[in-house]
Order: C-alpha cells, then sequence, then structure tokens
C-alpha cells in the first residue's frame, strides 16, 4: 500500500440491527483501513440508530456466484419437493407433528 | 432423468436483449453482475451518477446558512440534513459503483464540468426563508421522483433509494416547519418567506426535467423500468400536493395561471420557462461557476485528509507486522 496516494479502497458493509437478527448487507464505502472503515459505516450508515453491530469486508474478499450459472447451481434442488415438511402425509388424528 | 445433460446455449445478442426485456415486464430486479444491456448499463452510471453529484452539490446551498441559522433547533436541523446529503450522495455513489465504473472517475467529471447535477442548485440562497422555501419544494420535488424510484428495476438503486425516501421526509418537514413559523410570523417575515416562494417555485418544477414530449430518453427509460412515472406525471403530482400547503401558509404561487380543474382533477398551471431551464443546465446560472469552484476546492483541499489517512493506515499496519514478528 503506497503510502501518499489519495485512493482508499472499496468494503462492503454489513449491520446488525440488534441482537437475536443476523447481520445484513447496506451498502459499500470506501475507507483506507479496517479500523476508519468501521468509524465511517458508524457515520455513513447508522445515523439513526440501524445498529449495534458492524462488520466491514474488502470486497475484493467476497466471492460471489455467477448469475450465468444460476440454474446449474439452484435448480436441482427444486425437484426434490421431499425435502420439505408437506410432501409427507400424516393423518390430522396425530395432532400437530 | 439426467438433469446435468442441458442443451448448449448459444444466444444471439438480440435473444439477450429480448430476455433481459421480458424479466423486466416481470417486475423482476436487475443485480450487479447480471447480463443487462451495455445501454441499460449505461444510462444508469450516468442517471445514478448524476444523482449522487446533485446530493453532494445540494450540501452547498444550504450550508450557506449553517453558521447563521436563527436558533439552535434550527441550527441542529440544518447541519443533520445537510451530513444527511452527504450520506445520500455516498450511497449513490455505491450503487453507481456496483455497475463497474470507478468513483474517482465520476468526481474527476463533475469536477471537469462534463457531469451534470440537478439544476435547481445552480441558485442562490439570499435568505433565511430559503431553507424553509428549499426544504419544502425541492425536497418535496425530490420526494416525488425518489418514491417513484423505489421501484426502479435496477436493485441496488432501488434499495438506496428506499434509504434516502426514510431520511428525506424529515428534511421536508424542516422546510416546511421554517415556512410556517415566518409566514405566521411577523410582515417582515411573510415578505420573506413570500419572496423565497417566488424564486425557488418556478425552478422546482424544473427539477422534473423537460416536457415529455421533449424528453427522447424518457421512453427507453420506462420501457426498461427505470423510469416509473414520466416527467409530467410526476410534475402535476408535485402541484397537486404542494398548492394545499401553501394556501395553509397564507402565500401566493407565483403562477396567475394556477387554478383547480374539475374536470382533469388536477390543478391547471402556467407555462415554465424552458429558456431559463436550458442555460442553467448548460452551465450559465446564478451559482453554476460558484458550485464548481466549491467542489474544486474541496477536492484538492481534502487531499491531504486521504493522505493522511492512508499513511496513518500504512503505519498502523507496519507496526501490527512488527508486533506479531517480535511476539
Amino acid at each position: 500500500m503506497e503510502p501518499h496516494n489519495d485512493n482508499w479502497k472499496i468494503w462492503e458493509v454489513f449491520i446488525r440491527s440488534k441482537n437475536g437478527l443476523s447481520h445484513k448487507h447496506v451498502g459499500s464505502l470506501h475507507a483506507p483501513d479496517a479500523e476508519m472503515a468501521i468509524k465511517n459505516a458508524r457515520d455513513v450508515y447508522t445515523r439513526r440508530s440501524e445498529g449495534i453491530s458492524i462488520w466491514v469486508v474488502p470486497s475484493e474478499a467476497i466471492t460471489s456466484s455467477a448469475p450465468d450459472e444460476k440454474d446449474e447451481l439452484f435448480t436441482p434442488a427444486d425437484d426434490k419437493v421431499y425435502r420439505h415438511p408437506t410432501f409427507y402425509d400424516i393423518p390430522d388424528e396425530v395432532g400437530h407433528i | 432423468m439426467n438433469l446435468t445433460q442441458q442443451p448448449p446455449i448459444t444466444m444471439e445478442p438480440i435473444g439477450l436483449e429480448t430476455r433481459f426485456q421480458t424479466y423486466v415486464d416481470g417486475e423482476n430486479k436487475v443485480e450487479p453482475k447480471d447480463w443487462m444491456p451495455e445501454a441499460y448499463r449505461k444510462t444508469l452510471i450516468r442517471q445514478i451518477s448524476q444523482h449522487a453529484h446533485s446530493e453532494v452539490v445540494g450540501m452547498l446551498p444550504e450550508a450557506n446558512w449553517i453558521g447563521r441559522a436563527p436558533s439552535l433547533r434550527r441550527k441542529v436541523a440544518l447541519l443533520a440534513k445537510v451530513q444527511d446529503e452527504a450520506g445520500h450522495g455516498l450511497y449513490l455513489y455505491s450503487a453507481a459503483e456496483t455497475l463497474g465504473v470507478d468513483r474517482r472517475e465520476l468526481l474527476e467529471d463533475l469536477l471537469e464540468g462534463k457531469a451534470k447535477y440537478s439544476s435547481i442548485f445552480n441558485y442562490p440562497t439570499p435568505s433565511w426563508a430559503d431553507m424553509g422555501a428549499i426544504g419544502w419544494l425541492v425536497d418535496g420535488a425530490a420526494i416525488a421522483n425518489q418514491v417513484m424510484l423505489c421501484r426502479t428495476s435496477y436493485g441496488p438503486y432501488a434499495r438506496a433509494m428506499v434509504k434516502i425516501c426514510k431520511e428525506e421526509s424529515f428534511h421536508q418537514r424542516q422546510g416546511y416547519e421554517i415556512m410556517l413559523y415566518l409566514s405566521k410570523g411577523t410582515p417582515d417575515q411573510k415578505a420573506m418567506a413570500q419572496d423565497a416562494l417566488n424564486r425557488w417555485w418556478w425552478p422546482s418544477l424544473m427539477m422534473f426535467g423537460p416536457n415529455d414530449a421533449e424528453s427522447p430518453n424518457s421512453a427507453q427509460s420506462i420501457r426498461w423500468k427505470i423510469k416509473r412515472k414520466s416527467n409530467d406525471e410526476l410534475r402535476q403530482e408535485f402541484i397537486d400536493k404542494t398548492v394545499p400547503q401553501a394556501e395553509f401558509l397564507g402565500l401566493r404561487i407565483p403562477d396567475p395561471e394556477l387554478r383547480w380543474n374539475e374536470e382533469r382533477g388536477h390543478y391547471d398551471f402556467g407555462p415554465i420557462n424552458w429558456e431559463e431551464f436550458k442555460q442553467v443546465v448548460a452551465g450559465n446560472g446564478p451559482c453554476n461557476r460558484e458550485r464548481l469552484e466549491a467542489r474544486r476546492k474541496a477536492d484538492e483541499e481534502g487531499r491531504w485528509v486521504r493522505e493522511a489517512a492512508n499513511a496513518y493506515a500504512h503505519k498502523q499496519a507496519q507496526r501490527r507486522a512488527q508486533t506479531s514478528a517480535v511476539a
């Protein structure tokens, strides 16, 4: 990292709004390092008490599945209806199960 | 059935565009890295970045009054509003970057006068009442546009709009509250409020852009569901909502042709001075030069801060490396 350049890298920001909930992606920002990314995220994304916890991740660290591989990756699950409770026939007399 | 045997997909570019249009027609959202027509990407980069520039340049006319707000209540509200505009610019630059453009490039275009931003911010703010008029009318017009854009087809832009809309409503209330106090105040205060309304009414109507017939790009934007309502539709919506608000203030909207049309169910209004709009968009408005100068100055004078932050980060990283080497 060059100390005299004024470019900051991109970080993705995740906020947990309250304990019990997961961190949710809220957007991105530029910052020189993780510590300042957290401080900037606090200013940009939590001005209205939107959260109690912040995660910042360099965008380059995120790997995403390719949109054009959506079919290959996800259609195999579509016809496995036996993974769902409604596939199974339980008589009503048994009660809640 | 062997699910691994898929027929090879070979599509002409035309096929992809048709498939994209069908996808958009189904109210599906487009996300980063999804295939999209190059023209869709380009027009969104232009629109989102212009929107971002507008937020940031929009801080300037109001920042003018932070140091001179008449009370602490007014000052904290104005400061919070201007801070929000910075935040909105940041959400929008982030949304633009998801389309594969570098933020620095967008900023350079702005600073070189190549990129546009909303024409409304090229007007001066000579009185405190302008803070009321801007919050009420300019943010009011922005809200009409932004609520519509919450349903835009590009995911990151739509989500940024939802966040912005939540924050924008205090902006308009803050402005309207100022207008209320002034218009119910002394004769001088009421006159100042009327004067601000006189100066901001027509430029606010121009924020919605040219008439639909004069707006060639609109049709494609509407087809791709980037835009969900036309310029004229939004402008009419804004007028219908705002006229009763002005009546409550006891102020007169500077349009002698403004009247309720029972048959249409809308207000009729007078002709807009499109020559003025063209001039301001072309760079000949009252404050275009001043706004650009201020942005250039901020960028130049802030450079040492960005460099210092990088130097500090570098130093911290070296220190951490040394500590772990020793331990």
